[in-house]
């Protein structure tokens, strides 16, 4: 079931949390909305799912209108940040109970609801837990008893509210392995809401990333994090270095460094910034290369096989990072103090008046 | 060898030998629960025990008298009548108004809470002046009330009107913070799961909020029973007709009918013990299902 976003807008008083966003996800994908706190996301699926109502616009789940469909005929299973799950309940009557409130001409018999809320628990791996209260399970567990919960009503889409947000961070990335795989079983049409770039990139077949109620940029997570359409989703998206940058003739001139812009021969020349990531930035043993930037190491800090440098370059302000494999580090034989030199390997180059340059 | 030069000093019954920060010393603790364990024998136990002395003084026979007398049963029957009038009607209001203002946004919001604390910030005697002023023969609606026969002041709708303004705020104040505290999560989770809103009450909502609404309600309870200032005003002292039990005391009282004052006092006295009883049972039972474990 695809679900089509149209023109949604919604404000909280002088707040504008969702403006004028138009979207469409495609049937059986998993779709992030990554974005900071504040960037409307939460607002924008709490819509999609009925629990909060646009100023204006249309939500269409597969061409039907479902706008002013109450919440509860909408067909959608939502999963909260926290589990939200019923106290008072066990885990078997929490996944039931979406089953029992149904009219009693469309609910399963007892025999059926049993049969059909123990395959759930299987599916989260979870069955010997139907006897428990909620408050005897871990955050994990509670996660997934929530989710077997949502899909007991065989629902039309899945939306999930920051779904790992209140995990620590182990079983947040065994969680999220694990969503994703259940996501291949099911193909169900799903959305989550993350803060969290990696979680994006890592789970999900598409991202959206929204800033201050509007949307960004939309793609695959190769197409976000390969191509960021502005400064905003390349800098959301990782830790970035910004070199200022002379833009002329296609070219971003950086000292002796040129850069290519890619730049239609029709755009404006000027100040540009140029965007580096840190495992973009090449450190070289001597200054032969064409290209290359003086810079002496500030500070060094191993983090697993990863070493993150700070350096100065020379003649700039700013600190830049860099990172590379702790073998390389060895080899080059650098050491806080030393004077190495950099060259950047990939790079995007944005006027500096926020407009593109490429 | 030598012997160490300094012992480990014996641990004292007296002072332990470490203490937790915010423990007070011994004779400080032991002050504290004296002074509190006086003042309460003092003003608590002192008074109930002479209550139940002056009742029984003259023996059982005379207590069972005193109250089975026909202008003691009629104001034990008014007072069971009003608190089966008042309670529910508080219940559902409370439960109502904590609704409406946990579960949503609104304008006005906070005019609603403090109105809700305005029967505890003013006098019951205020109270039923109110209610005579509005509804009395010479009030204003008293002539509109004459013409339809309705007779408010000083009978027992009054009785249930200015009782059921003087308890209203005890179930919605339980609940309020209680059903804030607890958000909405759960009742949006049932309705996206196909439930509609009243199978959403009474399947979430209610379960949650349970042991308040019982605490509320014992309370609203004893207190609808024990209500005099504003009954005194609106019930005009009808003997055997509009006397509830407090107010059918102090006549009593007045015509120095002590032993029988004492007898309706201990009954009224004990069925505050058996109210505040079953409020203890409720918070035991309440704290063995929170923790389990540990009972």
């Amino acid at each position: 079931m695809s679900i089509e976003i149209e023109h949604i807008n919604k404000r909280y008083g002088h707040f504008t949390a969702v403006d004028d966003v138009s979207l469409s996800l495609p049937e059986g994908q998993l779709t992030a909305l990554l974005g900071p706190s504040g960037s409307g996301k939460t607002t924008l699926l709490r819509i999609i799912a009925g629990l909060e109502f646009p100023d204006s616009g249309r939500i269409r789940f597969h061409g039907e209108d479902a706008t002013d469909v109450h919440v509860s005929r909408r067909g959608v299973g939502f999963v909260f940040q926290h589990y939200a799950l019923f106290k008072h309940m066990t885990v078997f009557d929490n996944v039931a109970y979406g089953l029992t409130v149904k009219p009693r001409r469309l609910r399963p018999g007892k025999a059926e609801i049993r049969t059909r809320v123990m395959r759930l628990l299987e599916l989260v791996q979870l069955d010997w837990t139907a006897n428990r209260l909620p408050s005897q399970l871990s955050g994990g567990q509670r996660q997934r008893i929530a989710l077997a919960r949502a899909l007991a009503v065989e629902p039309k889409v899945l939306l999930l509210d920051e779904p790992f947000g209140a995990l620590d961070a182990k079983v947040r990335a065994e969680l999220r392995r694990w969503l994703r795989r259940l996501h291949d079983e099911i193909h169900l049409t799903s959305v989550f809401v993350t803060h969290d770039q990696e979680e994006a990139l890592e789970v999900s077949d598409r991202i959206v990333v929204m800033n201050q109620g509007r949307v960004e940029q939309e793609g695959t997570p190769e197409e976000v994090y390969d191509h960021p359409a502005n400064p905003f989703v390349f800098s959301f998206l990782g830790q970035v270095n910004l070199f200022h940058a002379r833009v002329q003739d296609g070219q971003a001139r950086i000292g002796d460094l040129a850069l290519p812009t890619s730049t239609p021969e029709d755009q404006p020349q000027g100040h540009g910034l140029a965007y580096v990531r840190p495992h973009d930035i090449e450190i070289l043993p001597d200054g032969s290369a064409q290209g290359a930037l003086a810079a002496v190491i500030e500070g060094i800090t191993v983090v697993g096989p990863t070493a993150r440098l700070e350096l100065k370059v020379a003649g700039g302000k700013d600190l830049i990072h860099a990172e590379l494999p702790k073998s390389r580090l060895r080899s080059l034989g650098l050491s806080r103090g030393s004077d190495t030199w950099v060259r950047p390997l990939n790079s995007r180059v944005f006027m500096d008046n926020g407009a593109r340059a490429s | 060898m030598s012997t160490l030069a300094s012992p480990i000093p014996p641990l004292s019954s007296e002072a332990p030998a470490w203490q937790r920060a915010t423990e007070e010393p011994a004779w400080i603790r032991r002050l504290l629960i004296g002074i509190a364990l006086t003042f309460l024998g003092l003003f608590l136990v002192l008074p109930l025990a002479v209550v139940l002395y002056g009742a029984f003084e003259q023996g059982l026979q005379v207590w069972y008298a005193a109250i089975t007398e026909p202008d003691a049963l009629a104001a034990i029957r008014l007072t069971l009548l009003v608190v089966a009038i008042v309670v529910p009607l508080n219940l559902v209001f409370g439960v109502m108004a904590a609704w409406a203002i946990a579960k949503f946004e609104f304008r006005g919001k906070s005019v609603l809470i403090t109105l809700i604390d305005l029967p505890f910030a003013i006098s019951p005697v205020v109270v039923g002046l109110i209610f005579v002023i509005l509804l009395g023969s010479q009030g204003w609606l008293g002539p509109w009330l004459a013409e339809h026969d309705l007779r408010i002041i000083f009978a027992v709708p009054g009785i249930i009107i200015v009782i059921a303004f003087g308890t209203m705020p005890f179930v919605a104040r339980e609940l309020i913070p209680l059903m804030q505290q607890q958000g909405k999560e759960e009742e949006e989770s049932s309705l996206t799961l196909g439930a509609n809103g009243w199978q959403t009450f009474w399947r979430v909502t209610l379960p949650n909020i349970k042991w308040g609404v019982i605490y509320g309600v014992i309370l609203c309870n004893a207190r609808a029973m024990g209500e005099f200032g504003a009954v005194a005003i609106v019930s005009g002292r009808i003997r055997g007709e509009t006397n509830t039990m407090p107010l059918h005391i102090e006549v009593l009282y007045n015509e120095y009918l002590f032993t029988a004052a004492f007898a309706v006092s201990s009954l009224l006295a004990g069925l505050a013990i058996v109210t505040i009883a079953v409020k203890s049972l409720v918070e035991w039972r309440d704290e063995r299902q929170r923790h389990p474990a540990a009972a």
